[in-house]
């Protein structure tokens, strides 16, 4: 249970190597926090030890985006062991050239798969434990990306769209129930991901994501946009005309 | 899933969604249904909402709630007692009793309170260096437990469960009625002593010294103060006055009795709130050199003097959508240090605070998890908001543990299963009385699964 400062007892970051997710659980962490959950598909590269602090358990554990007909048995299995969930971020997710997908509709599929499908019913079976258990918080990495999508990565970023449309579709939906959704819209953000793409402006970095995203939990907002200017940036950008969108610099 | 209601304390902090029982609680039939029913989340026992966390929230569980009528108490003039259906206010009650003669043994700070909470609570008001907490003043209580069986419990009749009830915080078992204490009283006006002191070493040795004189005595500290001024608080003490002493127009009707709300909070304020540093800071100054520098003897209602907050209602609005917290702790007597170190942390830190409380309590009962026991008891707002917070909490915290202190459930939002272990070392007696009389667990609050409460 979060206590009345909005501190969490138990963090679970699905996507447990991504390095938002991992800023993000880093920065939750207080003396009231007992447990973080990372789970992922490589649960041997957590490396668990970055994020341990003196009285809270670090635990890595398996987990698989595509395993749709797992989710809600990995859910439940995550409260029989940890108790509560008081946050859960979403933060699994995959990039790619779009020029390679362009011809690899496998990798396209395998791309939605993952960043759409797997986060819409892994969000849903936390949603329902949310409801079982009269509160939580679902943090959801969505990304400019899926703002106005452009051609230079348009699946990846309608992966991203449909996920933000889901998310605040969802959160609408657990209104009254003690649950919340907050949408995290990141710019670009310098990681292992994005390492050797070229910046795009308004670039951010993982601890910039967590520090907006932590601040956006206690003040229980529902979108929170990293950097803050791409807000009216994107507000101006999402009704710029087609002619003019797709001859805008952006890759 | 239908029918869930989204519940906070009063310090409007983690809420969570449970379905809402109501029921009177001579309804034993309906009550044993709902309490043999309970779903997998469990329920807890809810009042007015009054505490500050969350002791009274039960997320994806039952709350339950006793709706009752303060004209089914029943006031015995001679033995002057009153047997009080557990869901019944200390507001109703007041105005059922003050006009007969009686006050409560026990008031706090607001008299929106119900007799089923302030057993659970143990709460405590300003004359508990004299008459001890709300459970001292209980003489025997009916319950209903896990199983909906109805027992009658008192410190001759299951001692332990009397004991475990009284401080419990509901985890026990359903408080149904209780028969408690009351104080005759000639009027319902109080004489009241009022000195500005200006230091803590001089408020503490003043209330050391004359406490044993008053009924009631409590310092209204101003926690921003500073340096020389550390402490600088206005000493309020008090007897229930005589007929002599009211006015001739007063005594024609001595025990008159007229509570009243004079504004509401709308709920229409800012996001962040209407408290802050420079909001708070003229507040106190006002407040403080607004005090006589020494006045005795001047006569006060029951409100006024008790319950002066209740007068503006949900004045808890004005901390905005983040809420805050209330931080209440205890450290023993010969523990000052510690008191002065918290108060000048809290200064320095410069959070906006007010309305601080300071008191001196007396001798504690036998109840295992009930807050007070001989020391000084100090408590702060503090909006939600407030800038490093946690960190603060955790500081006094560990000031408060060292010195042998605690926190009070009631109070609680923030502290954690260990420091409760540390603070309330009578833990394991508690749990395992609780375990004889819940042992599947139909009892739970998201207090108890924050704090492990139940193990």
């Amino acid at each position: 249970m979060e206590n009345a400062l909005g501190e969490a007892q138990t963090i679970v970051v699905l996507g447990g190597t991504s390095e938002i997710g991992r800023a993000i659980a880093d920065r939750l962490v207080t003396p009231s926090t007992r447990t973080v959950v990372l789970a992922g598909r490589r649960p041997t590269e957590m490396r668990v030890e970055e994020l341990e602090e003196p009285g809270v358990v670090v635990v890595a554990t398996p987990f698989d985006a595509t395993d749709v007909a797992g989710h809600d048995a990995f859910v439940r299995r995550l409260v029989v062991d940890h108790g509560d969930l008081d946050v859960v971020v979403v933060a699994f997710g995959e990039l790619a050239d779009q020029a390679e997908l362009d011809h690899d509709v496998e990798r396209a599929a395998a791309l939605i798969a993952v960043n759409y499908t797997g986060a819409v019913t892994v969000s849903l079976a936390v949603a329902a434990q949310f409801r079982r258990q009269g509160h939580g918080k679902l943090v959801v990495l969505s990304s400019v990306a899926g703002e106005r999508v452009r051609k230079g990565n348009f699946v990846y970023g309608s992966s991203k769209a449909g996920l933000d449309g889901f998310a605040q579709g969802l959160g609408d939906s657990l209104a009254g129930t003690g649950a919340s959704v907050l949408v995290v819209r990141p710019g670009f953000v310098h990681s292992r991901m994005t390492e050797g793409m070229k910046a795009a402006p308004f670039a951010t970095t993982p601890s910039k994501v967590a520090a907006a995203t932590v601040k956006a939990l206690r003040r229980g907002s529902r979108t929170v946009w990293v950097p803050g200017t791409l807000r009216p940036v994107f507000s101006v950008f999402r009704h710029l005309p087609g002619a003019v969108w797709r001859r805008l610099p952006l890759g | 899933m239908t029918g869930r209601t989204l519940l906070t304390g009063w310090g409007r902090t983690a809420p969570s969604a449970a379905e809402v029982i109501v029921h009177s609680s001579r309804n034993t039939a309906a009550l044993a249904g709902s309490v043999t029913s309970m779903p997998p989340r469990g329920g807890i026992p809810r009042g007015l909402g009054r505490s500050y966390g969350d002791p009274a929230q039960n997320g994806g569980g039952v709350v339950l709630r006793l709706q009752d009528d303060a004209d089914e108490t029943v006031v015995d003039r001679t033995s002057a007692t009153a047997t009080v259906p557990a869901g019944v206010s200390l507001d109703d009650l007041l105005d059922v009793i003050v006009p007969s003669g009686f006050f409560v043994p026990v008031t706090p700070g607001t008299r929106f309170v119900t007799i089923g909470g302030a057993i659970a609570s143990d709460i405590h008001g300003k004359n508990h260096h004299v008459d001890g907490s709300f459970g001292s003043n209980v003489l025997r209580m009916s319950m209903m437990l896990a199983d909906g069986s109805v027992v009658e419990t008192s410190p001759g009749e299951r001692p332990e469960l009397f004991w475990a009830t009284i401080g419990g915080m509901g985890l026990t078992g359903l408080v149904l009625d209780a028969t408690i204490r009351l104080l005759p009283i000639e009027t319902s006006q109080l004489a009241v002593d009022t000195d500005r002191v200006p230091d803590l070493d001089t408020l503490l040795t003043t209330m050391e010294e004359s406490d044993r004189y008053f009924r009631y005595s409590v310092a209204w500290i101003d926690p921003m103060a500073r340096g020389a001024h550390l402490g600088r608080s206005v000493l309020t003490r008090a007897e229930h006055a005589t007929v002599d002493q009211l006015l001739p127009r007063d005594a024609v009707e001595p025990l008159a009795y007229a509570p009243g709300q004079r504004l509401r909070v709308p709920p229409i304020v800012p996001a962040r709130g209407v408290i802050n540093h420079w909001t708070i800071k003229a507040f106190n100054e006002i407040w403080y050199r607004k005090s006589p520098r020494r006045a005795v003897g001047r006569i006060h209602s029951i409100p006024a003097f008790f319950h002066p907050l209740d007068m503006v209602g949900a004045w808890n609005r004005l901390y905005g959508r983040i809420g805050f917290l209330q931080y209440q702790l205890l450290v023993p007597f010969g523990q000052e240090a510690a008191l002065r170190e918290v108060l000048e942390r809290l200064a320095a830190s410069g959070a906006p605070s007010f309305l601080s409380v300071l008191k001196r309590f007396g001798s504690a009962n036998p109840a295992p998890l009930s807050f007070p026991a001989p020391g000084w008891t100090l408590t702060v707002d503090v909006p939600g908001a407030t800038r490093g917070l946690s960190a603060l909490f955790h500081t006094l915290d560990a000031l408060v543990l060292d010195a042998g202190g605690r926190h009070y459930f009631a109070k609680d939002g923030h502290t954690t299963p260990a420091a409760i272990e540390r603070g309330y070392p009578r833990l394991t007696e508690w749990r395992a009385t609780r375990d004889t009389v819940d042992p599947g667990g139909a009892w739970a609050s998201d207090l108890s699964r924050r704090l492990r409460l139940t193990g």
